[in-house]
């Protein structure tokens, strides 16, 4: 009786199994974003050359480049489950730089990172450039190379579209604010502005909280939530001015010469033909979310 | 199918006739509780097969699973491996005669069974700077420090479980303390820990879903993976509950069969002496549990002795 | 030490939280498996076959994926109470089943003779069953519903990436903020964890004594 009942359910499964395969699902069409061919593609130096002994000549010769990016931050740096690139302004930026080594976006290869395993990532070479949401400090500057800024943001506040209570953090005092657990973020809201720390994993979980109602706000880089509110702008918003300053560089290993310097040659570059700005409309600024100023770059060490 | 237990006696044809009735109800109010949550699940769209349940039958998401799948495996079986040699080290060192090995050992393994297993993971995890890529390791460690440290309790009582004349009589015969152990005392323990072993290996599977916490690859981030793209949470928090029910039930058919084999079901008479019938699987499984780990629960057989 | 003197209330409030968890989840978790428990001992097929399902179903569950239902999924059905209460559901339902197997193997394992001596001496059923059965199944149950209890204290670290500031949250907190007194914290919030573990296990042996001097 019982190894009958097993024996049913065995078959019950293959026949689950044969049903598999009909399914079409995320592959309708190339609207979701994550096509990557039809997006953003900055024109490819043709005959690149480079110094003998930088690291730019070695990494023109290969022929190909390492990025390490976000895969989990919409808007910034996101890679769906299925698809092989990532969108988003941080992977724009890494075909900008790798354009200019002469190397077409499908040389790239990406490598996801997250908030704190990006400095041993170029440490050990594991990835040649890091531009995932890298916000410039000393305390890094001491262990790594970064160049830029390219991207000027800082802390704020993603709320619901319709929730007029919330306009900067001092309204935030016995709101339930959520971040990542253990950041920087839910430590400065909590302490400083009297907020009730609701942590999770990943901002996205807190989207989804905010989006239920569970939470009154999230908060991190201005830019991350604005990555959010351009994939559902009736439903969220960014509010309030930045209460910390977060400049966003491009990361690369201390002992690559002439790195810095290529990096704000091309960044420059970037900015005056405007790529720098197609570069953003293709990603954060498709939500209608204004173009920031330009930033000024830090001089080379 | 009549039977007698402490809480009534043999019921009679008017009790027969009332359990019927009870019966009876009971299955109604069932159906009643089914429809009402079929319908909730189809007012709310949950049914609905586009961008809902359709990623789970793309052969492209099938993949996905079937690698988180994998990688959950993996993790299960790599902090299995571990743990049992964590077990046997640290199991034995309890049984040591000399109190410098014996006091050490007691103390790690009390620890590691007394704290949550998730900040032992997040613990580990931080001591490798919160790196992506080694979240993995910071999993299976977690995993084996606990896992082993419960292991190391069930060697102990397996080897006491060995009958004294046992050893004593390999004393007897010239055999070094070594020998006994390896030759008389572990082969004979481990039949009787082997559905314990099992049962532990039902523990450390449902554990690798805290990978979640810390992003390790596995089925819960394949998971997020998956309802990031779509939002249809509850189909796959549901699908990943069904495969980890359906291995964990798969694990505890082949503990049964084990304890059947092995130990003639002998464990049996620790927790469910026949009143239920041997029908009862969960019992079977937790009599065995419980004497091994002293009712492990879950996430954890705690430091109760 | 820095990192834990410096914080101690936060590290308190924590703590706070994690035995209000405790608390919730361990009532709803002594009535659901109490009823599960019934349900299994019950003479009707029909509910033991029911309660078997539910232990069946929750004790192979990884606690995660429930909390992810009650967090994720609920919500989509029209269901969203406070963090609180989706992590009392989840952690409750889930550990009743293992009070149910607690209390279930704390009845089975008295033995029929004791059933069958006390009504051959003439007892009732009922006073069969307070003099003589209930009293000896309480006093089986306290070992092994003292270790769910343990498992559910760990287990409430989970709230950590729910939403609930409890101890492990802080604890994550800490590690970030004083990368050089990892130790330290991790040793500290530990013991916390342990302090209230023993608290348990003691409150346990305490409850078993009593009841075996009143024997």
């Amino acid at each position: 009786m019982k190894i009958r009942r097993t024996k049913i359910a065995v078959i019950a499964a293959a026949a689950a199994l044969t049903l598999a395969g009909c399914g079409d699902a995320g592959n309708d069409d190339g609207d979701n974003g994550d096509g990557g061919s039809d997006g953003f593609s900055p024109e490819v130096v043709e005959d690149a050359s480079f110094d003998d002994g930088t690291r730019m000549a070695e990494i023109a010769k290969d022929g190909k480049v390492k990025i390490g990016v976000k895969f989990d931050q919409p808007g910034i740096g996101f890679k769906s489950a299925t698809s092989d690139t990532p969108t988003g302004f941080d992977p724009n930026m890494g075909k900008i730089l790798a354009a200019k080594l002469g190397i077409p976006a499908d040389k790239i290869e990406w490598v996801e990172t997250i908030s704190d395993n990006r400095e041993p990532f170029l440490q050990n070479n594991t990835v040649d450039f890091v531009i995932a949401s890298y916000s410039i400090t000393d305390e890094r500057r001491q262990v790594v190379g970064q160049a830029g800024p390219y991207y000027v943001t800082g802390q704020q506040l993603l709320v619901a579209a319709d929730d007029d209570s919330i306009n900067g953090p001092d309204d935030l005092k016995g709101k339930k604010v959520c971040s990542v657990t253990g950041s920087t973020s839910i430590k400065t809201v909590e302490e400083q502005y009297g907020a009730t720390p609701a942590g999770f994993d990943t901002y996205s979980e807190c989207v989804e909280q905010l989006k239920t109602g569970s939470v009154d706000a999230v908060t991190t880089d201005g830019a991350i939530l604005a990555g959010y509110a351009a994939e559902d702008p009736d439903a969220l918003k960014v509010v309030g001015e930045p209460f910390s300053e977060e400049r966003y560089g491009i990361g690369y290993n201390k002992d690559a010469a002439g790195m810095c310097e290529f990096i704000n040659t091309t960044l420059e570059g970037a900015f005056e033909d405007g790529e720098w700005e197609a570069a953003f409309d293709d990603s954060l600024g498709k939500g209608g979310i204004d173009l920031p100023e330009t930033p000024t770059l830090d001089p080379c060490p | 199918m009549s039977q007698s237990t402490v809480l009534y006696d043999t019921p009679g044809p008017r009790a027969r006739r009332t359990y019927r009735i009870i019966g009876v109800v009971a299955v109604l109010a069932l159906l009643v509780l089914g429809f009402v949550v079929i319908n909730i699940l189809y007012e709310n769209g949950q049914l609905e097969y586009e961008g809902v349940w359709e990623p789970f039958v793309t052969p492209a998401y099938l993949e996905l699973l079937w690698g988180g799948l994998l990688d959950t495996l993996k993790a299960a079986a790599l902090a299995i491996l571990g743990a049992l040699a964590f077990g046997v080290l640290f199991g034995i060192g309890k049984l040591s005669e000399h109190r410098l090995i014996r006091w050490p050992c007691w103390l790690v393994v009390e620890f590691f069974r007394a704290v949550p297993l998730l900040i032992l993971i997040i613990f580990i995890w931080s001591l490798y700077s919160l790196q992506l890529d080694r979240s993995f390791h910071a999993l299976v460690i977690g995993l084996v420090l606990y896992n082993g440290s419960v292991l190391a309790e069930v060697f102990r009582a397996g080897i006491n479980a060995v009958p004294k004349g046992q050893a004593e009589a390999a004393y007897a015969l010239g055999m070094r303390k070594y020998q006994v152990m390896t030759a008389i005392l572990m082969p004979q323990a481990v039949k009787i820990m082997l559905p314990s072993i099992i049962s532990q290996c039902i523990v450390a599977l449902k554990d690798t879903s805290l990978g979640y916490v810390i992003l390790a690859p596995g089925l819960t981030k394949v998971g997020r993976e998956i309802w990031r793209e779509f939002g249809n949470y509850l189909a796959t928090a549901l699908v990943l509950l069904v495969i980890y029910l359906v291995i964990n039930l798969i694990l505890d058919l082949i503990g049964r069969w084990v304890e059947r084999r092995y130990t003639g079901g002998r464990r049996l008479d620790v927790g469910a002496p026949g009143a239920l019938g041997e029908q009862d699987a969960v019992a079977q499984v937790e009599a065995a549990r419980k004497a091994a780990t002293k009712g492990g629960a879950g996430t954890g057989a705690g430091g109760f002795q | 030490m820095d990192a834990l003197t410096e914080n101690w209330d936060l590290i308190l409030d924590g703590f706070l939280n994690t035995l209000q968890l405790l608390l919730g989840a361990g009532a709803l978790a002594l009535v659901v498996g109490t009823l599960i428990a019934l349900f299994r001992v019950s003479p009707v097929p029909v509910l033991r076959g029911t309660g078997a399902v539910y232990v069946t179903i929750f004790r192979n569950s990884p606690l995660l994926v429930l909390l992810l239902i009650t967090y994720y999924g609920l919500p989509q059905l029209g269901i969203n109470p406070s963090f609180y209460w989706k992590i009392i559901l989840a952690m409750g339902l889930y550990t009743g089943a293992f009070v149910a197997e607690s209390l279930r193997s704390g009845i089975n394992g008295i033995p029929l003779g004791q059933a069958e001596a006390s009504r051959s001496l003439g007892f009732t059923f009922g006073q069969s069953m307070t003099q003589v059965v209930l009293p000896q199944a309480f006093r089986n149950v306290v070992p092994p519903l003292a270790s769910v209890f343990i498992a559910l204290t760990k287990n409430t670290s989970l709230a950590m990436s729910f939403g609930v500031a409890e101890a492990a949250f802080r604890m994550k907190g800490l590690v970030n903020d004083y990368a050089t007194e990892r130790w330290t914290i991790f040793i500290g919030i530990a013991l916390g964890y342990i302090i209230i573990v023993e608290a348990i296990s003691l409150g346990a042996a305490l409850l078993e004594r009593r009841w075996r001097a009143e024997r």
